[in-house]
C-alpha cells in the first residue's frame, strides 16, 4: 500500500537536469494558466494564445520589435545577475536605467546641434556612468550603514523618476515642444544606428550581445566570478577565503548600474530619440523576472528576455484585438516567476511515494 | 520487579544515504538509568527522535507502559510523560528563562503558578534559576538546567538525555549526576544517550550498545568494564596513536602575545590577554567547554577578524595580526574552522570549486584572475585520492558528501599545500570513527614533517591523544600550558570549570 | 500656520498615515514569525482594486472590505504556499507577488478607472488602526499564542523540537499580514482617495516594509515611524500648496523648489531614517527575528 501523499525528500545534490527543465515547466504551466484565464474571459483559448504568443512575431517587423524589447531586458538582467549571484537584491534597476538615460541623454541634449562620430560613444559612456553612480548609493549605504539594499534601491527608483520629471518639465524642456513635456531631439549622430532599413532594431542589440558574452566569461572563467558566487552562497565561507566582500558589493552594484544605464541610454537614443517622462515600460522591474527565469546564466537570460519581451508584444496585440488591458502582460510575468520559484522545489527536493506502515 | 517502561520492537528508519536504524529492539526498565551507547552516527539520535515523535519510523513500533505508543509530535510525547533534553539545546536565545519555560508547558499557566512550581523543583533537585534572565546570558550548564526544569514541570515518567555532558565541565557533570540519581529515586526513568564509556559505568544501571544502526548488545552494566563496552561500541580496535616528541625543533614558529578583544555583541565572549607559542613540529592543543571564546579566538587566528584591541600575533618574525586570511595563506598558514558546510566549504559548489576557497602561493590556480580549470580539477582529484574521500568525483557538490568525507577533503585540501602552520578547530567533530582515526593520523604525520599545528577542541580525549602541549580556555582567558603526557586530569577539569588555584 | 490650519493639518496627517499603519503592523506580524513578505505593495493594490470594484458592483461597503480581505488572504496564501510548502526564496517570491499584484490589479480595475463612488468617512479606520497596533502589542507580549509566534521567529528548530507546528503558525502570520495589507489598500481606494487608479499605492507598501525595520520589530514603534513619514509627506504637500520657494542663494534652488523635489521628499526621508536606524548593526541583529527569511525543512 502506498501513501496517497508523497513525502518530501531532500536531494543530496541538486539536480542539474531539473535546473534546466524547471524554467521550461514554468513556461508551460503559465501557458496553461493563460489558456484557462482566457477561456474564463470568454475567448477561444487557442485563438487568444495565438494572438498573444504567435502573431506578434509572424513578420520581420514583429521579430525586430521583439528584439527591440528583449535588448534592454537582457542587458539589465545580466547586470542584475552580478548582484543576485552575490545575494544582493538590487531591485532599483529602473532607477539606474532612468539615471543612465538622464546622464547620457543630457550629453545628447547639450550637443543637440553637433553631428560627430564621438557623440554616441560619449553618450553611452555617460549612460553607464549615470547608472553606476545611482547604483553606488545603495551599495554605499549597505556597506557603510548596513542599510537594506532592497528598500533603498527601490526608493531611489521613485527619486530618479521624479528627477527626470523635473528635468523634462523644467530646465531641459524643449522650447518648441508646445505643452508636451519633452526635451529637444538628439542630433542624428546621437542616435543608435539602425541595423536594418525600416526596422527599429538598432546597434544596442550588438552592444548587449557583447556585454552578455563578456559577463558569461567573467562568471565562468574568472576568480572574480567565483568570488561573487561564493559570497552569495555563503558570506562566512567568503570571509574564510579572504575575499573582500564590501568591494564585491560595490563592483556588483556598479556593473549592474552601468548595464542598466546603458540600456536606458539605448532606449532614449534608439527608438525614442529624446527624453520625456515615460521612457521605460518597467524594463528595470521586468528584468528581475528575466534574470531569475534565465537562472542568472547569460545564455539563459537571452532566452528568457525573448520570452518576456513576447509578453509585452502579446499584451499590446491582446489590447488591440481582444480589448484586454495590456497589464495582462504583467500578470503573465508574475505568473511565470511564481511557477518558476515553485517548481524550483524540484531541483533541491524530490517527491517520493513510499509504503506506509 | 524488572517491569519494563519502554519496549522497542523492530524499529527501522531509512534515510536516502543510510539506514539509521535497522530492526532495533530492546527494553528499558522502570526506575533505571538506561544508557544508549554508540559512536557518532550509530543511530542513537534517530532512535530517540522516533521515540519523542520528531520522526516517523518506517517499520516497527514502540510499547510504552505495555501499550502501543502512537504519537506524531513532541507535544503528544510530553502528554504521555516523555520529556527530552537535547544536546544542542532547544532554547530561544533572545527570550527570557520564564518565556522559555512557558513555551515548554502545554497547558496555560499563570505566572504565580509557574513561580510556585519552579520553587518546588528548584529546592527539591537543587536547580536554581533566574526567571527574568535572557538565555543568552547563561552558561552552558545553566542552559541545561533550564531544559531540565522545563521538562520536570511536566512531571515526566521518562526523561531522555541526549549527550548531556558534552558541554559541561567535570564538576558540572557531578552535579548533573546527583540530580539524575534523585530523579530515579522518585521512580522516574532516564534514557541516557552517550558515547562516553566512563559515564555508563558510573551512572547507568543498564546499557544498550548500538553500532551502524543496529543493536549490538543490551545488558546490565554490573559486569561491564570500560574496555568491554569499548570493544562492543567500536567493533575491531584501531591501533593506538603514538605521540612522539623527538622531532620537535626548539625554533618558535608561532607566537600569540597578550591578545585582547572585546565585543559589543552579547553573543560573543571577550578575549582577555591570550598568550601562547608553538614550536616547529609541535601540536599545541586548546581545550575548553564550548562557548568560552574558542570561535572568537579562531576568527582572530584565521584573520577573519583583524580588529583586536591589543596584542600581537607573530609568525616567523612577521607580525600578522592585521593580515586577512589570504595574506596569511601567502605565508603558508592553513586553516580548518569548526563548521564545514558554509565555512570551510560551500555546500552548493562542487569539490573542484571548493578547492579554490583557499589558494596558496604555489597553487597556480589562476593566471591574472583567469581560472586554470584543468589544474584545479587535477588538484581536487589528488586530494580525493590521497585522503580516501568517498565521492563519485571532483564534480560532486560538497553537500552530497558525508560529514567525515567532507572533513577529510577539507583537511586534505589544506594539508596538500604543505603548510608551515596549520590551525584547526574540532578536527573530528561529528564524524565516524574510521575518518576520525585517519584524520588524527594525518595531523600527527604532518607535525613530524616540521609543521606547527594548533588544535582547538572540546574533546579532551582527542587532545590528549594527539597534542604535545596543551592549555585550557575559560571565559576568554587561556591558562598556562602543560606537557600533555604529564597532564593531571583533575587539574584539567578544574581549569575547564574556571577554577584556577 | 494658525490654530485652525494646524488642526486641519493634523487631520490630514491622521487620514494619510492610517493605511501605512495597517500594512506595517500586518507585515510586522509576518516578519515576527520569521517570514519576510516583500509583496506588500502588490497585496495592497489587489486589496484596493477588489474593494473598489466590489463597491461599484454591489454598492455594499461591508462586502467591499470583506472581499478585499479575501483577496489579501488569497494573495498571501499563494505566497505562503510557495515559501512554506515549496520552500522558495522569500525575497524573490515576495517580489513576484508584487509584480503579479501590479498586473492583476490593473487588469481587474481597467474598466473602473474614473468611476465615481461615495467615499467613506475615514475616522473609524483611524481609530481602528490605533486599536490594532495595541491589540498586536497585547497579543505579542501578554498572550501565550503571541509568545509562540515570536518563538517560531526566533528559532524554528527549537519550536519544532517542542512540538509547535512551525508551518501552521507561519501560515497564520502570513495570512494576517496579507489581510491587513489588503485592508490598507481598500482604505486607500474607498476612504482616502476615493477612486481607482493604476499603481495608486505609489510605494506605500515599500514604505510599510521600511517601517518594520524602523520599528526594530516593536509594534508601538510602527505608529511612531508611520507618523514621522505621514507628517513629512503632508508637510511637503502643505508647503507645495503654499507655493513655498527656496531663496536664490540656495544652490539648485529651482530644483529644491520644484514639485518633483517635494514629491520625492517622503522617499528621501524614508531612506534617511532607514540609514540612521540600520547603522547600529548590533541593534538590528538583536531585534530582528533570528530566523527571518530562513526556510524551515522538517526532514531529518
Amino acid at each position: 500500500m502506498t501513501n496517497l501523499f508523497p513525502s518530501i525528500v531532500s536531494r543530496p545534490q541538486s539536480s542539474n537536469i531539473m535546473n534546466i527543465l524547471v524554467p521550461i515547466i514554468a513556461i508551460i504551466l503559465t501557458l496553461i494558466t493563460g489558456a484557462i484565464i482566457f477561456s474564463l474571459m470568454g475567448f477561444n483559448a487557442f485563438f487568444a494564445l495565438h494572438i498573444f504568443f504567435i502573431s506578434p512575431i509572424s513578420s520581420a517587423y514583429g521579430i525586430s520589435e521583439l528584439l527591440v524589447k528583449a535588448t534592454p531586458l537582457a542587458l539589465i538582467a545580466v547586470g542584475l545577475a552580478f548582484c543576485f549571484k552575490n545575494n544582493i537584491y538590487n531591485i532599483g534597476a529602473e532607477g539606474q536605467l532612468t539615471m543612465g538615460a538622464i546622464f547620457g541623454g543630457g550629453i545628447g541634449i547639450y550637443f543637440h546641434d553637433t553631428n560627430s562620430f564621438w557623440l554616441l560613444p560619449l553618450m553611452i559612456i555617460g549612460g553607464a556612468i549615470g547608472g553606476a553612480v545611482w547604483a553606488m548609493i545603495p551599495a554605499l549605504l549597505k556597506n557603510k550603514f548596513n542599510t537594506n539594499e532592497i528598500l533603498t534601491s527601490l526608493m531611489l527608483v521613485y527619486v530618479a523618476l521624479l528627477i527626470l520629471d523635473y528635468l523634462v518639465v523644467g530646465p531641459w524642456r524643449d522650447p518648441e515642444g508646445y505643452s508636451f513635456p519633452k526635451t529637444r531631439p538628439f542630433s542624428d549622430s546621437g542616435r543608435m544606428p539602425l541595423l536594418f532599413e525600416g526596422l527599429r532594431i538598432h546597434i544596442g542589440l550588438i552592444i548587449t550581445l557583447i556585454l552578455v558574452f563578456i559577463s558569461w566569461f567573467v562568471f565562468a572563467k574568472t576568480i572574480f566570478g567565483f568570488q561573487l558566487k561564493v559570497s552569495g552562497f555563503s558570506p562566512i565561507a567568503a570571509r574564510y577565503a579572504g575575499f573582500n566582500q564590501k568591494i564585491l558589493i560595490y563592483i556588483a552594484f556598479g556593473i549592474c548600474g552601468a548595464f542598466a544605464g546603458i540600456a536606458g541610454l539605448a532606449e532614449v537614443s534608439g527608438p525614442i530619440g529624446l527624453l520625456y517622462r515615460d521612457i521605460s515600460p518597467n524594463y528595470g522591474f521586468t528584468a528581475i523576472i528575466v534574470a531569475f527565469l534565465g537562472r542568472l546564466h547569460p545564455l539563459g537570460i537571452i532566452f528568457a528576455s525573448l520570452i518576456i519581451a513576447l509578453t509585452y508584444l502579446g499584451a499590446e496585440d491582446a489590447q488591440l484585438f481582444m480589448q484586454i488591458p495590456a497589464a495582462v502582460g504583467f500578470l503573465f510575468q508574475g505568473l511565470v516567476l511564481f511557477y518558476l520559484l515553485g517548481a524550483d522545489f524540484l531541483v533541491k527536493y524530490k517527491l517520493e511515494f513510499k509504503k506506509s506502515k | 520487579m524488572n517491569e519494563s517502561l519502554i519496549e522497542f520492537n523492530n524499529i527501522t528508519k531509512k534515510f536516502p544515504r543510510v539506514i539509521a536504524n535497522n530492526k532495533v529492539s530492546f527494553n528499558i526498565n522502570k526506575s533505571s538509568v538506561h544508557a544508549l551507547l554508540g559512536e557518532n552516527g550509530a543511530g542513537k539520535s534517530t532512535l530517540v527522535k522516533v521515540l519523542y515523535g520528531l520522526l516517523d519510523s518506517d517499520e516497527g513500533h514502540i510499547n510504552f507502559n505495555n501499550e502501543i505508543l502512537n504519537i506524531t509530535s513532541p507535544s503528544d510525547a510530553r502528554k504521555k510523560g516523555i520529556g527530552m533534553v537535547f544536546q544542542h539545546f532547544s532554547l530561544f536565545e533572545s527570550l527570557t528563562v520564564r518565556d522559555n519555560l512557558i513555551l515548554g508547558i502545554d497547558e496555560n499557566i499563570s505566572y504565580s503558578e509557574l513561580r510556585q512550581q519552579l520553587e518546588d523543583i528548584s529546592s527539591k533537585y537543587n536547580l536554581p534559576l533566574d526567571l527574568e534572565a535572557p538565555i543568552t546570558s547563561l552558561s552552558a550548564g545553566e542552559k541545561q538546567r533550564v531544559e531540565i526544569v522545563r521538562i520536570l514541570l511536566q512531571d515526566p515518567q521518562l526523561l531522555i538525555m541526549d549527550e548531556p555532558t558534552s558541554v559541561l565541565t567535570p564538576q558540572e557533570v557531578q552535579t548533573l549526576f546527583k540530580t539524575l540519581n534523585a530523579l530515579v529515586k522518585e521512580g522516574r526513568t532516564i534514557l541516557y544517550i552517550t558515547h562516553k564509556l566512563e559515564e555508563v559505568i558510573t551512572l547507568c544501571n543498564e546499557v544498550t550498545i548500538m553500532r551502524n544502526g543496529e543493536v549490538i548488545d543490551s545488558c546490565s552494566t554490573e559486569n561491564q568494564t570500560a574496555k568491554s563496552l569499548a570493544t562492543k561500541m567500536l567493533g575491531e580496535r584501531l591501533d593506538e596513536l603514538q605521540t612522539d616528541y623527538t622531532h620537535i625543533n626548539d625554533f618558535i614558529n608561532f607566537k600569540a602575545s597578550k591578545i585582547s578583544c572585546s565585543f559589543a555583541d552579547p553573543f560573543f565572549t571577550d578575549l582577555k590577554n591570550i598568550s601562547f607559542e608553538v614550536k616547529e613540529g609541535e601540536i599545541f592543543g586548546i581545550a575548553g567547554v564550548a562557548g568560552n571564546g574558542q570561535s572568537e579566538l579562531m576568527d582572530i587566528l584565521i584573520g577573519e577578524n583583524c580588529t583586536i584591541d591589543s596584542g600581537e600575533i607573530i609568525f616567523k618574525k612577521t607580525n600578522i595580526e592585521s593580515f586577512n586570511p589570504q595574506k596569511r595563506r601567502d605565508l603558508s598558514i592553513a586553516f580548518v574552522p569548526e563548521n564545514r558546510l558554509g565555512h570551510s566549504a560551500v555546500p552548493e559548489l562542487t569539490l573542484s570549486e571548493n578547492i579554490l576557497l583557499s589558494q596558496f602561493p604555489n597553487n597556480n590556480f589562476s593566471n591574472h584572475g583567469i581560472l586554470n580549470n584543468n589544474f584545479i580539477e587535477d588538484y581536487a582529484k589528488e586530494v580525493i585520492n590521497n585522503f580516501n574521500v568517498v565521492t563519485p568525483g571532483s564534480d560532486a557538490k560538497a553537500s552530497s558528501l558525508s560529514g567525515g568525507n567532507l572533513q577529510k577533503f577539507v583537511i586534505g585540501r589544506e594539508i596538500s599545500s604543505n603548510p608551515k602552520l596549520l590551525i584547526i578547530s574540532h578536527p573530528t567533530w561529528g564524524i565516524d570513527a574510521g575518518a576520525e582515526y585517519s584524520i588524527r593520523q594525518s595531523l600527527i604525520n604532518l607535525a613530524k614533517n616540521g609543521t606547527s599545528i594548533i588544535v582547538l577542541s572540546q574533546d579532551v580525549d582527542e587532545l590528549i591523544e594527539i597534542t604535545h602541549r596543551m592549555a585550557v580556555i575559560y571565559d576568554g582567558s587561556l591558562s598556562e600550558s602543560f606537557i600533555t603526557k604529564e597532564i593531571d586530569i583533575t587539574k584539567l577539569g578544574l581549569l575547564m570549570g574556571g577554577k584556577n588555584d | 500656520m494658525n490654530y485652525l490650519e494646524f488642526i486641519g493639518f493634523l487631520q490630514i496627517v491622521l487620514i494619510a498615515t492610517t493605511p501605512v499603519v495597517f500594512a506595517g503592523i500586518g507585515e510586522l506580524v509576518t516578519e515576527k514569525s520569521g517570514v519576510l513578505n516583500l509583496g506588500v505593495e502588490g497585496m495592497m493594490l489587489v486589496g484596493a482594486v477588489t474593494a473598489f470594484v466590489t463597491l461599484v458592483i454591489t454598492g455594499s461597503y461591508l462586502l467591499a472590505f470583506l472581499f478585499s480581505i479575501f483577496a489579501g488572504i488569497f494573495m498571501s496564501g499563494l505566497f505562503a504556499f510557495l515559501v512554506l510548502i515549496l520552500m522558495s526564496n522569500q525575497v524573490a517570491t515576495g517580489l513576484s507577488l508584487t509584480i503579479f499584484g501590479i498586473g492583476l490589479s490593473s487588469m481587474i480595475g481597467k474598466k473602473y478607472i474614473g468611476t465615481p463612488i461615495d467615499g467613506l468617512t475615514p475616522w473609524y479606520f483611524v481609530i481602528l488602526s490605533f486599536l490594532i497596533v495595541f491589540l498586536v502589542g497585547y497579543f505579542f507580549y501578554k498572550t501565550k499564542s503571541g509568545l509562540i509566534l515570536r518563538a517560531v521567529g526566533e528559532s524554528h528548530t527549537s519550536a519544532h523540537a517542542l512540538g509547535y507546528s512551525v508551518l501552521k503558525i507561519r501560515l497564520l502570520a502570513i495570512l494576517f499580514g496579507g489581510s491587513m495589507c489588503a485592508f490598507a489598500g481598500s482604505y486607500i481606494s474607498i476612504c482616502y482617495a476615493p477612486m481607482w487608479q493604476e499603481g495608486m499605492i505609489a510605494g506605500r507598501g515599500w514604505i510599510a516594509l521600511a517601517l518594520v525595520v524602523f520599528s526594530t520589530w516593536k509594534p508601538s514603534r510602527i505608529l511612531i515611524g508611520a507618523y514621522i513619514f505621514g507628517g513629512t509627506s503632508i508637510f511637503q504637500m502643505h508647503l507645495q500648496g503654499k507655493g513655498f520657494k527656496f531663496p536664490h542663494w540656495v544652490p539648485f534652488d529651482d530644483f529644491f523648489s520644484s514639485a518633483p523635489f517635494f514629491n520625492m521628499s517622503p522617499y528621501l526621508a524614508t531612506m534617511i531614517v532607514l540609514v540612521i536606524i540600520s547603522s547600529n548593526k548590533l541593534r538590528i541583529k538583536l531585534s530582528a527575528p533570528a530566523c527571518l527569511t530562513m526556510p524551515f525543512y522538517k526532514g531529518s
